[in-house]
């Protein structure tokens, strides 16, 4: 049954998938990126597939891949019962050439995870009729979901209390050390003035 | 104010009398009347909703009038994870309130940032604003939140505002045998269990006490 769309779409598309991968009915295809918009349609419209509900959308980064940014779409057919996977693999080391066409065209709710993507992995979408940040704040500088986003970098919208300021030394107290109870977290990385 | 602090006669007494100091007795005042804003973010909500219920009744310390605007509150109750988007808002808040006041943080995310060690978490409030009394806790149990409610409390009679941290008095961690420790310094737990296993099969060996027949 869920072979069906992967079948479609390559009799449809041909060399335009890349890649199929099918188990247990769980169908991924990895297309080419300039064929996403038209993919996109093909699914949406054609009466057997009709995949009319827009899952997710989110990018993945394997910074040791050309193209290295690789945008995964979740669909579903409420009427079909089916599902699929796409994939479209974009972008140089630099995220250079990271951008798609906007589906948000054929679903609208794919408006905000579109944003979310460009906001989270810097992934731009041609079309997109307002891409800006979604869940970050205009000043956030980079896109925290990339690899190369140093895991410790944070921009705060207010500066720190000073240890002068407060009076008091600015670090976790007790009962909060890693030792302490808390066990989650990072541990802190010696720095230099901790000699 | 300066008159309080002459001797007061205690109403309904012809010869008694108290003496005390007016910061003593403003202390007193304040300590049974703090008025709450709750800034609540995250799901330390639930506990401190489950606070201001019946059962644990905050009410009992004179705590219980919640004041949704800043401009009516001496108390600011930072319930939660707070994001760096909320920051300014956090700060603005504070900013608000009218002197004297105090400030919880409630909960580990509040306190520290807990778990959110990243790019998008605040590492705890005091980065930002004042705190006069940290609570832990994933969330923490509303007994620790009354506890540390007294804690608030002792600090405002006292005139003391250096920070406080409520510290749990059982920890049971130390006090239950081969209970699996979650610390970083703690035994490593391959060699818990075959401790457990050695008591488990001492238990159900027939004849044992209490064990399995």
């Amino acid at each position: 049954m869920s072979q069906l769309v992967l079948d479609k779409l390559k009799e449809r598309f041909t060399t335009a998938i890349v890649e199929t991968h099918s188990q247990h009915g769980d169908d991924t295809a990895v297309v080419d990126p300039p064929q996403w918009k038209a993919i996109c349609e093909f699914l949406r419209r054609d009466p057997e597939l009709d995949f009319d509900l827009p899952v997710d959308l989110c990018g993945v980064d394997y910074p040791d891949r050309v193209p290295r940014m690789e945008v995964v779409m979740h669909l579903y057919s409420i009427s079909r019962g089916h599902r699929i996977r796409l994939k479209a693999r974009v972008g140089d080391e630099d995220m250079a050439g990271a951008d798609l066409d906007s589906v948000t065209s054929i679903w609208p709710g794919m408006n905000w995870l579109e944003r979310e993507v460009f906001d989270m992995s810097g992934v731009r979408f041609r079309g997109h009729p307002d891409l800006r940040r979604i869940l970050m704040y205009p000043e956030f500088e980079g896109h925290p979901l990339q690899r190369t986003y140093a895991a410790d970098r944070t921009q705060p919208l207010v500066p720190y209390r000073t240890e002068a300021e407060a009076g008091m030394p600015i670090h976790k107290l007790e009962p909060f050390g890693p030792d302490e109870g808390m066990p989650f977290g990072r541990v802190r990385s010696p720095r230099p003035e901790d000699d | 104010m300066g008159d309080v602090n002459r001797s007061l006669t205690l109403e309904g007494s012809e010869q008694g009398f108290a003496t005390t100091r007016v910061d003593a007795l403003l202390g007193w005042a304040r300590k049974y009347s703090l008025f709450s804003y709750p800034f609540v973010t995250a799901c330390c909500g639930m506990e401190f909703m489950a606070l201001t219920s019946p059962r644990f009744d905050v009410a009992r310390f004179g705590a219980e009038a919640p004041r949704f605007s800043p401009r009516q509150s001496d108390l600011l109750w930072v319930v939660g994870t707070i994001s760096q988007r909320q920051g300014p808002v956090l700060k603005r808040i504070y900013e608000q309130m009218m002197e004297p006041k105090w400030v919880f943080a409630f909960g580990t995310c509040a306190s520290t940032g807990g778990f959110y060690d990243n790019y998008t978490t605040v590492p705890g409030i005091d980065k930002i604003i004042p705190t006069d009394v940290y609570i832990p806790g994933c969330p923490p149990r509303p007994e620790a939140v009354l506890d540390g409610l007294m804690l608030l409390q002792d600090k405002i009679a006292r005139n003391e505002r250096r920070p406080g941290v409520v510290k749990p008095r059982f920890d049971p961690v130390q006090n239950v045998e081969g209970l699996v420790q979650l610390r970083r310094s703690a035994t490593d737990p391959r060699e818990i269990v075959p401790a457990l296993r050695e008591r488990e099969a001492k238990a159900l060996a027939p004849g044992a006490p209490g064990g399995m027949r």
